[in-house]
């Protein structure tokens, strides 16, 4: 969603500079899973916030609810019963949505001139009146976040509250949040809290606690706090080294601005071959 | 029908022929656009980005239909011999228009018959890479890793493709009287003689 235009550091399928003339500080959310009680009160507060509804589903016996990420629901809690030392069960909740990468695949991917948007605060916005709903995005995201609606064909997530960040406001899950896991600022002040955090885990026993702002791509400007930072997958599959698939990069990269020309020089050497070497005609006059 | 013009084209086969060529430049049009952002205006001749993205899967199971029609027809006439090989090696000569130190050509030339084949397995290629691509209706069924492969073969065979098809339209246009041939179906006997020499035999033992 537009509100902000003067602070786009880069646009989806756009070969020129995007208007970036504002400066702005680089934002990020800072989820600490120590802290989540899952409560789900974030999920509300993002619904009501964006005002989008989603069907009623059905129990599945799990707290998982709803069960996935969709068009309506851009955060989902997934829970997680791990033992890593027998006989000590862990109840592990990760806050699932948009990571919002500092090196998008979604972007990356998106055919359609300014369907995403990244701003200088770090954000990664879809526009969803500019997107055409082919799911490029989805194939680009090593998260799995993007979801298209089957109602309006268009692809919808997690924008990091862009419209209330754009006016000063913290996103709607962090405002919401009873138990501080959420906290939002800029970033370089979530890693320093993060770190605090950390400290602390640690002095309880949890060794490998860590930050989740994972370099493959680029960072992110939403990182977890991990009480088992060595381990991401054990919640619920979170990526050990997510970055942009190798098969994404090789689809939108050089390749294509080079194969683009080769059609073009094709199409000349075409031209001058005839206006040089000339037609190939049948001499006689039997033909018309 | 003079004694000088003989039938190159059927209607079936010209009909069969222009589907696939529509086809193939809306469908030409409408990839590009999402293939590069500086074919993005392309979308337009189907009625914008989002009318290009619904339609242009539906074009091509068409396209992919219509050719297996092509192939039914044109297929034996397509065989590769070891004169085509020969002609292949002699592009030289092909492209500075002399035509006489060349191996003698039947109803297609070597050139005509390897594009044929390519466009059968590159369109075979686009059909299966297509369906693992197409939102919303296959897409979600399919393994991402898939889905992420099938667009990196779906946009190598459209560029082959298209190529190929460059290649083919300059040709149509380089040599003359073959537009007419497809359009209105029919070529003059001198024309055979200087294209298609080994056809114009076939068709002359066969014929009387
Ligand atoms: C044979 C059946 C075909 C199917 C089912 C198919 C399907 C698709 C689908 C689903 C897409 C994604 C975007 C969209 O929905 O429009 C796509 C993209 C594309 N198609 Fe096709 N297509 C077919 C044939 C062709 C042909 C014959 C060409 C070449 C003229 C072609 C060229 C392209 C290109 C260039 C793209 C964009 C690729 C990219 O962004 O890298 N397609 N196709
Ligand atoms: S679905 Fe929309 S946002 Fe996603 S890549 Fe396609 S045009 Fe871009």
């Amino acid at each position: 969603m537009p509100l902000q235009s003067l602070d786009i550091t880069r646009r989806s399928a756009t070969t020129t500079p995007s208007p970036g003339e504002r400066q702005t500080m680089e934002v990020a959310k800072l989820i600490d899973v120590s802290k989540c009680i899952g409560c789900k009160a974030c999920q509300v507060a993002c619904m009501e916030w964006n005002d989008t509804r989603d069907e009623i589903g059905t129990n599945t016996g799990v707290y998982d609810n709803p069960r996935d990420l969709t068009e309506a629901s851009w955060t989902v809690m997934r829970y997680s019963e791990v033992e890593l030392e027998p006989n000590r069960l862990e109840w592990l909740i990760r806050k699932d949505g948009c990571m919002h990468c500092a090196d998008p695949g979604c972007l990356k991917a998106c055919p359609a001139p300014g369907a995403i948007v990244q701003y200088g605060n770090g954000i990664v916005d879809f526009h969803e009146e500019n997107c055409i709903g082919c799911g490029y995005c989805i194939s680009g995201c090593p998260f799995d976040i993007p979801r298209i609606s089957k109602k309006d064909g268009k692809v919808y997530k997690c924008t990091l509250c862009s419209d209330r960040v754009a006016v000063g406001l913290e996103p709607a899950c962090i405002k919401t949040c009873p138990t501080g896991a959420l906290v939002f600022g800029s970033k370089e002040d979530m890693v320093r809290h993060a770190n605090e955090r950390i400290a602390d885990l640690n002095q309880r026993g949890y060794r490998n606690a860590g930050l989740y702002d994972p370099p493959g791509v680029g960072g992110t400007h939403v990182m977890y706090v991990l009480q088992h930072a060595d381990k991401p997958e054990i919640y619920h599959g979170l990526p050990k080294d997510p970055h942009i698939s190798p098969l994404v990069s090789l689809w939108k990269g050089v390749a294509k601005p080079i194969a683009s020309l080769g059609l073009g020089v094709m199409a000349l050497v075409g031209f001058f071959h005839y206006v040089t070497v000339g037609p190939n005609e049948v001499e006689e006059s039997g033909e018309e | 029908m003079s004694a000088d013009t003989i039938q190159r084209y059927s209607t079936q086969e010209r009909l069969n022929h222009w589907v696939v060529a529509i086809c193939f430049i809306l469908l030409a049009a409408s990839g590009l656009a999402l293939f590069h952002p500086a074919f993005f205006f392309l979308n337009n001749l189907l009625g914008g980005g989002t009318w290009a993205r619904i339609l242009h899967p539906f074009i091509g199971v068409v396209m992919f239909v219509s050719f297996l029609g092509l192939m039914a027809r044109l297929r034996a006439d397509n065989r590769i011999t070891a004169a085509d090989r020969q002609w292949m090696r002699q592009y030289r000569d092909v492209l500075a228009n002399r035509e006489d130190r060349l191996p003698e050509v039947g109803r297609f030339n070597g050139g005509q018959k390897y594009l044929f084949w390519l466009m059968a397995a590159l369109l075979l290629l686009l059909l299966v890479s297509g369906v693992l691509v197409w939102q919303p209706w296959f897409a979600p069924y399919f393994p991402v890793w898939a889905v992420r492969l099938a667009a990196v073969v779906h946009a190598v065979s459209a560029f082959l493709l298209i190529a190929g098809l460059i290649v083919h339209i300059y040709a149509a246009l380089w040599v003359k009287g073959s537009v007419r041939a497809m359009t209105r179906g029919t070529v003059s006997a001198p024309w055979v003689q200087k294209h298609h020499p080994a056809w114009l035999r076939q068709i002359k033992g066969g014929n009387k």
